[in-house]
């Protein structure tokens, strides 16, 4: 019998994409236990969003997450609208819908790299590259931007995507499709992915319940859920989502990282459907409730109420609850994120994996911890904690020096 | 087999269960897309005193799904909110129930819930840290907070320090 011994792992780490600190406990090469401490990107989101006024949170709240950026701002823009009493055009709520699911298209194949490069297969990860730089160019081409598309505004949508443009969305269906096969094929027939993914990291349907999972995470698990399909937003009332399960490809339910990759892959396909239908059943009309953004300002100044918006992110549920008080600023915000539910699984997914498997099963969780780390003090050289004073001090410091140097040049 | 109680339904039970210390309760519906279908949420208030007990009701009744906690500093009070969602599985049947408890900032006391659902954890740890509310049950180490950040410090809070 081997003595137990600690192993940490992060907060920087190559097999970690983003910061934070697990601490395993370890018999021989079998996780014991497992302890995750989050908290190492945080950036004050939410304290920073409740000084500023509900139209410059928008834009922050797409800076959240560079993956999920539509994600949040869907969310963030719908719990306002819902507090302020703020009804959006029919075809804005279709244009939001396929942002949300082009956003959801590169975020699987990206993760599906990702996976590939954690199970150490590259070509699988140069490959998930190379697709998903189709999406991009199509965000690119629709918003133009890659990553923070600013296409949400309070009440509606800032950029159209007239008749002319639907043809290179149609090619790209059409692209995707066919990667979708592919990707298929080599998640589900290659022997060394199989092996590394099958009956690794478990997550019953129970815990599953227990533990609040949410997306792909959930739905691997056997829980017939996900927002877009119980929850009306957007157009997705409109054309009926289904909850992808495992099952559905392999007749059971396992609850292991193939059965969640099996959902995600099912859910890039799933997307593309879903885009198809958006541009077939596009409703005219306008883009905005109201073109004049100081009147939607005025209007939200002077609202009362609280608001919340759920939106089925890439990872999972998306929560934000917004309150407005008659004020300048927004009065509170809370916006939750997959992984602040997801993280809660990982102890019990990791219960008697191997070392080897622990990249894999938190890569399975599609962990995002700049979404999970929004709120947050930085800490200084002194070690010292900074609170948000100390933070618009550096602001106005960091603002002032540009000045110099731009007057310098002049 | 029997249906599980919709939102409705229990929001309906925990008033006659718990009557006179339930209030302000609304529903919360919005509309979108082409046919308009509705979300449906319920909002309401519970005392202190039978807010676990309460959770518990919920449990029993149709085990819900916990999204988040959110919270507020009042003033004089912090108020928690748990966002719990019930009947999904079907197309557009989930329905939300807002928990509301206020906790005065005397004492800001209220049980842990992860007995019942330990999901659960994470949120109500964040609200130890963030508001400092004091949940009874559950571990006061720190989670989102770095170590050296001061005690006592609470980001979401209105204080003038904070």
């Amino acid at each position: 019998m081997h003595d137990a011994y600690k192993m940490f792992l992060g907060p920087v780490h190559p097999a970690l994409e983003e910061p934070i600190f697990f601490d395993f406990k370890i018999v021989g090469e079998k996780v014991i236990a497992t302890n995750l401490k989050p908290g190492n990107a945080h950036r004050g989101i939410e304290a920073l969003g409740m000084k500023r006024n509900p139209i410059q949170v928008l834009y922050l709240s797409e800076r959240i997450c560079g993956i999920c950026s539509v994600s949040h701002a869907s969310t963030f823009s719908r719990a306002v609208e819902a507090a302020a009493g703020i009804e959006v055009p029919e075809r804005a709520d279709y244009i939001r819908t396929i942002f949300c699911e082009l956003e959801r298209l590169h975020s699987h194949i990206l993760w599906a790299g990702l996976l590939a490069h954690e199970i150490g297969f590259h070509s699988v990860l140069h490959y998930g590259m190379k697709v998903r730089e189709d999406v991009m160019d199509l965000l690119e081409y629709l918003s133009g931007n890659r990553v923070n598309y600013g296409v949400y505004v309070i009440g509606g949508v800032r950029r159209d995507i007239p008749k002319e443009k639907h043809e290179k969305i149609r090619q790209s269906i059409k692209y995707y499709n066919a990667a979708f096969e592919k990707f298929k094929d080599v998640f589900l027939n290659d022997k060394t992915i199989r092996m590394r993914t099958e009956g690794v990291g478990v997550l019953t349907k129970n815990d599953a319940l227990k533990l609040c999972a949410v997306g792909p995470t959930a739905r691997g698990s056997g829980l017939n859920k996900d927002t877009r399909q119980d929850w009306s937003y957007l157009a997705y009332g409109d054309i009926g989502v289904k909850a992808q399960l495992p099952s559905q490809v392999t007749g059971k339910i396992n609850g292991d990282v193939l059965d969640r990759t099996i959902v995600r892959l099912l859910e890039i396909k799933q997307s593309a459907e879903i885009i198809e239908r958006c541009i077939d059943q596009m409703p005219k009309g306008s883009l905005v409730s109201e073109p004049k953004a100081a009147v939607i300002l005025s209007r939200l100044k002077n609202a009362e109420g609280e608001g919340i918006a759920r939106t089925e992110a890439p990872r999972g549920e998306l929560h934000h609850y917004v309150r407005l008080a008659k004020k300048e600023v927004v009065d509170t915000w809370k916006a939750k994120a997959p992984t602040y539910n997801n993280l809660m699984a990982v102890p019990v997914m990791m219960k008697d994996a191997q070392i080897a498997d622990i990249p894999v099963i938190i890569c399975s969780i599609d962990p995002c911890i700049a979404c999970l780390d929004r709120v947050s003090i930085i800490e200084g050289n002194s070690g010292k904690s900074m609170n948000k004073y100390d933070l618009h001090e550096l602001c106005l410091r960091k603002s002032e020096m540009f000045g110099k140097i731009e007057r310098g040049h002049q | 087999m029997t249906k599980n109680p919709d939102a409705q339904e229990i929001v309906k039970r925990l008033s006659d269960k718990f009557k006179g210390k339930v209030k302000d309760i609304r529903e919360d519906k919005h509309a979108h897309g082409k046919k308009k279908n509705s979300t449906l949420a319920y909002w309401l208030t519970m005392d202190r005193s039978v807010f676990k007990d309460a959770v518990a009701e919920i449990c029993g009744l149709n085990y819900p799904f916990l999204s988040v906690i959110s919270g507020r500093d009042t003033g004089n009070e912090i108020e928690l909110i748990y966002h719990f969602y019930v009947n999904y599985g079907g197309k557009l049947q989930e329905q939300g129930i807002n928990l509301c408890v206020f906790l005065p900032k005397s004492k800001p006391e209220l049980p842990t819930i992860t007995d019942l659902i330990p999901g659960a954890l994470l949120s109500e740890r964040e609200k130890q840290e963030m508001l400092g509310v004091d949940i009874q049950g559950i571990s006061k180490e720190r989670a989102f907070l770095p170590e050296k950040h001061p005690e006592g410090n609470y980001p979401w809070r209105k204080e003038e320090n904070a």
